[in-house]
């Protein structure tokens, strides 16, 4: 059976930088995987290039076996592939709701004819588009943000609007980077409860995160990238064994 | 929320018909025609407002898009087609309803495409135009737009200033009235005033209405989402050039329809409408109203456009235009109605205030 995801041998270089070099993994329908690494790992250039942020300079990413490398962004979302941003990117001036409804964007389908001539389907369309968005905050909990303006939330509640607009897509492969950033411990704890309900929703769920509790708790395998090289692919219990993991990277942290 | 547009909509044709009857009340009814204008201007306008507020996108060939609705309408309904009558194209579209004969005011007469097919035309080819521009330059980021229509504009202009049988500086002119359901048309007719104003009302209105509608609908969301964050509205599906293109594509239509039918109401069209300075024009309009704001751009639209054509600012109107576009982008780049007098005072008290502060 083909992977869900497989990623193979791919590099990107940004001038000097060898940002990510002959990384290969893959990723199986239903599963959390942590991409996990210091500082400057190649997690997010990583991320760039399964979304089509960014094209990979060689190798190749095939999702449920169709090749999507060199996809725009929007081709990526087509696909079923959504995804958060390590710095959050909210839309301004849009309330939490409207800013999930974008999530439903390729759920939907009125255009500009129908947007001008306000036609019934296309209004019925919207209803049921908002009844989807307020389903999603519904599950996240934060239904009650709805008519903030979300760019003017608290961080925690910003994050949550994020994840809300992106399971809004539907996807089958959520991507997230640093979900946990920025959040508390009790915030991080009801974070995992929620991805991992993602995931028995249907989804598979691929994250960058830093913070080891969190990856250790609910993924069900780890990538650990470092300078841009992978360096171990495990479970969490053998990657937290790992004499090399420990020494790029867990290792820095008991030195502390 | 469609019940509130609708209402709004309806609010401002009552004040339209109130301001129509007031002014042939006080005997003012010739002002009716530069209102009538204005709306036309304004409906163009309109389009550059969801383009520049809504697409974020800059387009300085705008009076293009106009000049090639008006004058392909002028052009198509003009052209006396009376002597190719024998050929079997021009037989087979005079056949098919396509083509009028009219009187030309010389005891002859006029075979021409008729003024709805010529208007369809002149829309069409407006449109085909901004897809052939807006295509390969908004798959780019940024405001190439913004000098790609700088250059079409400047061609449309040189095109009709040099072309003789567009008539060269002149312009094109004996344009036949555009013919409406039960008997009334768009024309410079005496008498025909008031039903002039009220077509260019109800047709900015109906424009108004859809694009209040759309800004609420999906595209516009889709649009404001680009706007807010072009990546993450890309990562939730939002193809952002084909938004932006559709945008762009429709504000070219609305500038064509102005055209078409304000050349119908004067009854011709000159190269002015082409000018590069007639598009900084509409940009300023629409900056001064607020990027983005419907409402405000449409009252600006209105006003500054009734003024500049009653000749208010005289020998200054296009300094006034480049003036009030500079000041707005200093002091109010939300636009006029977005200032808040009080806020906008204090933040003025507190410039001047930080250096008459006593020493401490």
């Amino acid at each position: 059976m083909t992977p869900f995801l497989e990623v193979s041998g791919v590099s990107k270089r940004f001038g000097g930088v060898q940002a990510v070099s002959d990384v290969s993994f893959t990723l199986r329908r239903g599963a959390i995987k942590a991409v996990i690494g210091p500082n400057g790992a190649g997690k997010t250039t990583l991320f760039n290039m399964v979304s089509g942020f960014s094209t990979p300079d060689r190798g190749a990413i095939t999702f449920a076996g169709r090749p999507i490398h060199g996809l725009q962004p929007h081709e990526v979302a087509a696909r079923g592939i959504s995804r958060t941003f390590q710095n959050i990117r909210l839309f301004a001036r849009m309330t939490a709701l409207e800013n999930v409804m974008v999530g439903r964007h390729l759920r939907s389908r009125a255009g500009f004819l129908a947007g001008l001539l306000d036609l019934s389907w296309s209004r019925r369309e919207a209803a049921a588009v908002r009844a989807a968005a307020l389903e999603v905050m519904a599950f996240l909990g934060i239904e009650g943000l709805a008519d903030a303006e979300a760019t003017s939330l608290a961080y925690g509640q910003q994050r949550a609007v994020e994840l809300a607009r992106a399971l809004a897509a539907g996807p089958e492969l959520v991507l997230l980077d640093e979900p946990a950033a920025g959040l508390n411990m009790r915030e991080t704890r009801d974070l995992a409860r929620l991805i991992t309900r993602v995931r028995d929703q249907g989804a598979t769920v691929l994250l960058v995160e830093h913070d080891m509790s969190l990856v250790m708790e609910i993924c069900d395998e780890v990538l650990v990238l470092a300078s841009g090289e992978k360096i171990a692919e495990a479970d969490p219990g053998t990657v937290q064994r790992d004499p090399q993991v420990i020494k790029v990277y867990l290792g820095e942290e008991e030195a502390c | 929320m469609r019940l509130h547009r609708q209402g709004q909509v309806g609010i401002f044709v009552v004040g339209a018909v109130a301001l129509q009857l007031a002014l042939v009340a006080a005997g003012k009814g010739f002002l009716l025609t530069q209102l009538t204008m204005a709306a036309y201007y304004t409906l163009a306008v309109l389009g550059i407002s969801l383009l520049m507020g809504y697409a974020g996108q800059i387009s300085l060939g705008h009076a293009g898009f106009f000049a090639v609705g008006g004058y392909t309408s002028a052009l198509l309904t003009t052209f006396d087609l009376g002597p190719q009558r024998a050929r079997p194209l021009v037989s087979a579209l005079e056949q098919a309803g396509l083509l009028v004969a009219r009187a030309d005011g010389y005891g002859g007469e006029v075979l021409a495409v008729h003024p709805v097919a010529a208007a369809l035309c002149a829309v069409a080819l407006a449109m085909a135009l901004a897809l052939a521009v807006g295509v390969p330059v908004l798959r780019l980021k940024g405001h190439y737009l913004a000098m790609a229509t700088l250059g079409i504009g400047t061609i449309v202009y040189s095109v009709v200033l040099g072309t003789s049988w567009l008539g060269s500086a002149d312009g094109i002119a004996g344009v036949p009235p555009f013919p409406l359901p039960g008997g009334a048309s768009v024309g410079g007719r005496a008498g025909g005033r008031v039903v002039n104003y009220y077509v260019a009302v109800l047709l900015l209105s109906a424009a108004m209405l859809g694009l209040l509608n759309l800004v609420q609908a999906r595209v516009g969301r889709a649009l404001r989402a680009i706007h807010g964050a072009e990546d993450a509205a890309g990562a939730m599906g939002v193809d952002t050039a084909r938004l932006k293109l559709g945008t762009f594509v429709l504000s070219a239509a609305l500038a064509a329809v102005a055209g078409v039918f304000l050349t119908h109401y004067n009854g011709g069209i000159g190269p002015s409408e082409a000018s590069t300075m007639k598009s900084v024009k509409y940009m300023a309009i629409v900056a001064v109203g607020g990027m983005g704001s419907l409402w405000g751009t449409l009252g600006m639209s209105l006003a500054l456009n009734f003024l500049s054509l009653r000749g208010t600012f005289g020998v200054f109107d296009d300094a006034v235009f480049g003036l009030s576009l500079v000041a707005i982008m200093l002091f109010a780049p939300e636009g006029l109605l977005a200032l808040e007098p009080r806020r906008a005072l204090a933040a003025l008290r507190e410039r001047l205030g930080g250096a008459g502060e006593a020493p401490r």
